[in-house]
């Protein structure tokens, strides 16, 4: 029987920088096996909730879900070894060194060499390209490539759910495709994604839940179509009517 | 880096320890005494390295390290201690000391870090010079024995270059580990290093504790080679010292230090004839080679070298 409870959910979340409160009692569900995209103006706490739910921004109050248990205050290390993954925004590669030394890095959780080498195969089986190019720096990859060795890094340690910030931002709209063909093919493998995007009606078409961030808190929730079709969010989120959107 | 080239940099390292041993037959008491202090230097630069180069934790402490080992094999061998269960006690006094030293790198970085590194090489040269019933002061501590077996100037050379071999072996084992992979993505990146799971706390400490114990292992071999120890040589100069040979060799590249050290060694040796302008012209060629090579004489070199391949 297929497991229909939520793989994450978030409770009532607040939390911040310092003083200063991002996350306004924020709630909802991931489901798994499926892409949720989280969408919002700039500053809805989009990206803070990421930080949030992956340890690294302190939670004042609520509580985070991963499968039923409350992982709040969990370190980045620990959500790891539970099958948490978390490819932030922007590029996030350590340049000087070689591609498979990237990769390598993302086993770093998992504490042994032995462990990883088998992982760091199959992540360059995975990705062809990322093998044919495995010597060399980093920085010599195209934006995409780069973008693909960070989701590759964050499979090396094989998780349920990825949690991926703007993997769209500042690639050729070739590459977007690319990089959302193999989001959605990780969602047909069984891996859960909760994916945030400015890139709204692109990343609405391949997901199958969405949420609508604003001012910290919970706007919308439900499915991508229905998002998608809002006339609300096809307003001031999508750029046009709703109709545009279909 | 691939498996092949880290096996030939392991290859490199070992071999060039080979090559000190045998040439060291050709050699009069004096160049064995040298081909010793370069083993002694080399394994101090290389937890140097580990600090600086790997984790890019700022450190102008490792003089201090080597002192406290220097002086903890000092102390422990007139009381019955054996060299070996000295050098251990002295290389884990320093891990533990390096521990704390991490400390204040999980708040400050930089310069700010260097200052509290430059604190405790301060402070150590001042108990060493002050807390004459314990150390000596100025006097210091004479008359220290080498090992059983290992008196003879070859015979503590193989010493020096048998331990080095030892923590050749397990710095090469480390780098290549998740934890030399952790080191790594702290240096590049500490918030990236947490995204990946890497615990920062825990690896910054570690960081000092391990290149802490290595200038510990250092200074428990350099008291029996020079028989006599005193506060002078365990001062800043010795931590700049330090800091020279990892960024001239190449900070962050595996064979930095052993080229490093031999400059370190080697220079005042051939610059000898210019008496007081040796250190005008060390520093020169120092400055010279860190504007054209950053990376140091092991970047230069592997610079060159991919040249050569590229044109082949």
């Amino acid at each position: 029987m297929t497991d229909r409870s939520p793989v994450l959910e978030l409770q009532s979340v607040v939390g911040g920088y310092g003083r200063m409160t991002i996350l306004n009692g924020c709630s909802f569900a991931v489901a798994r096996g499926a892409i949720t995209t989280v969408i919002g103006p700039n500053g809805a706490g989009k990206s803070t909730c990421f930080k949030a739910i992956f340890g690294l921004l302190a939670v004042r109050e609520g509580r985070i879900l991963l499968e039923g248990q409350d992982v709040r205050g969990a370190s980045p290390a620990a959500l790891i070894a539970r099958g948490v993954t978390y490819v932030p925004q922007g590029r996030n590669l350590f340049t000087e060194l070689s591609v498979r030394e990237n990769l390598e890095l993302g086993g770093v959780a998992l504490g042994s060499a032995a462990a990883m080498r088998p992982l760091v195969e199959a992540a360059l089986d995975r990705f062809p390209i990322l093998r044919q190019k495995a010597r060399d720096q980093a920085s010599t990859l195209s934006g995409g490539q780069q973008k693909l060795l960070e989701i590759a890094r964050g499979l090396i340690a094989e998780p349920r759910l990825i949690l991926i910030d703007e993997p769209s931002i500042g690639l050729s709209p070739l590459m977007v495709k690319e990089v959302f063909a193999t989001l959605t093919g990780l969602r047909d493998q069984g891996v859960s994604i909760l994916m945030v995007e400015q890139n709204a009606r692109s990343a609405l078409a391949i997901s199958d839940h969405a949420i609508v961030l604003e001012s910290g808190r919970t706007r919308l929730a439900g499915t991508a179509q229905e998002i998608l079709n809002d006339p609300r969010v096809a307003r001031l989120f999508l750029g046009g009517d709703a109709g545009d959107a279909a | 880096m691939s498996h092949a080239r880290h096996a030939a940099v392991l290859g490199a390292a070992l071999a060039a320890l080979v090559l000190a041993g045998l040439v060291s037959f050709a050699l009069q008491p004096y160049g064995i005494y040298l081909l010793s202090l370069w083993a002694v230097y080399t394994i101090a630069a290389t937890g140097l390295n580990l600090t600086l180069g790997y984790a890019g934790q700022v450190s102008l402490a490792q003089a201090a390290f080597v002192g406290i080992g220097a002086y903890t094999t000092a102390l422990l061998m007139p009381h019955g201690v054996p060299f070996g269960v000295s050098l251990m006690l002295g290389a884990l006094g320093c891990f533990v000391l390096g521990l704390g030293l991490g400390f204040p790198a999980l708040r400050v970085q930089g310069h700010y870090l260097a200052f509290v590194t430059l604190a405790l090489t301060t402070l150590a040269f001042l108990v060493m010079r002050n807390e004459t019933w314990l150390t000596g002061g100025i006097g210091g501590i004479s008359n220290i024995r080498r090992p059983a077996g290992f008196a003879s100037g070859r015979g503590y050379e193989f010493l020096c270059l048998g331990v080095l071999a030892c923590v050749t072996l397990l710095a090469w084992w480390l780098l290549r580990s998740p934890w030399g992979r952790a080191f790594m993505a702290l240096r590049e990146n500490p918030m990236r290093a947490a995204s990946l799971g890497v615990d920062v706390r825990a690896y910054t400490l570690l960081a000092f504790a391990i290149g802490a114990a290595l200038g510990g292992v250092a200074g428990a071999l350099y008291a029996p080679l020079v028989q006599y120890i005193e506060p002078s040589p365990f001062s800043l100069d010795f931590s700049l010292a330090l800091l020279l040979m990892v960024v001239v060799g190449g900070s962050g590249l595996f064979l930095g230090p052993f080229l490093g050290a031999l400059v370190a060694v080697l220079l005042p040796e051939w610059l000898r004839f210019l008496q007081d302008y040796y250190l005008v012209i060390y520093a020169a060629l120092v400055i010279v080679l860190l504007a054209l090579c950053p990376e140091g004489l092991i970047g230069l070199a592997e610079r060159h070298l991919f040249r050569r391949k590229g044109r082949a």
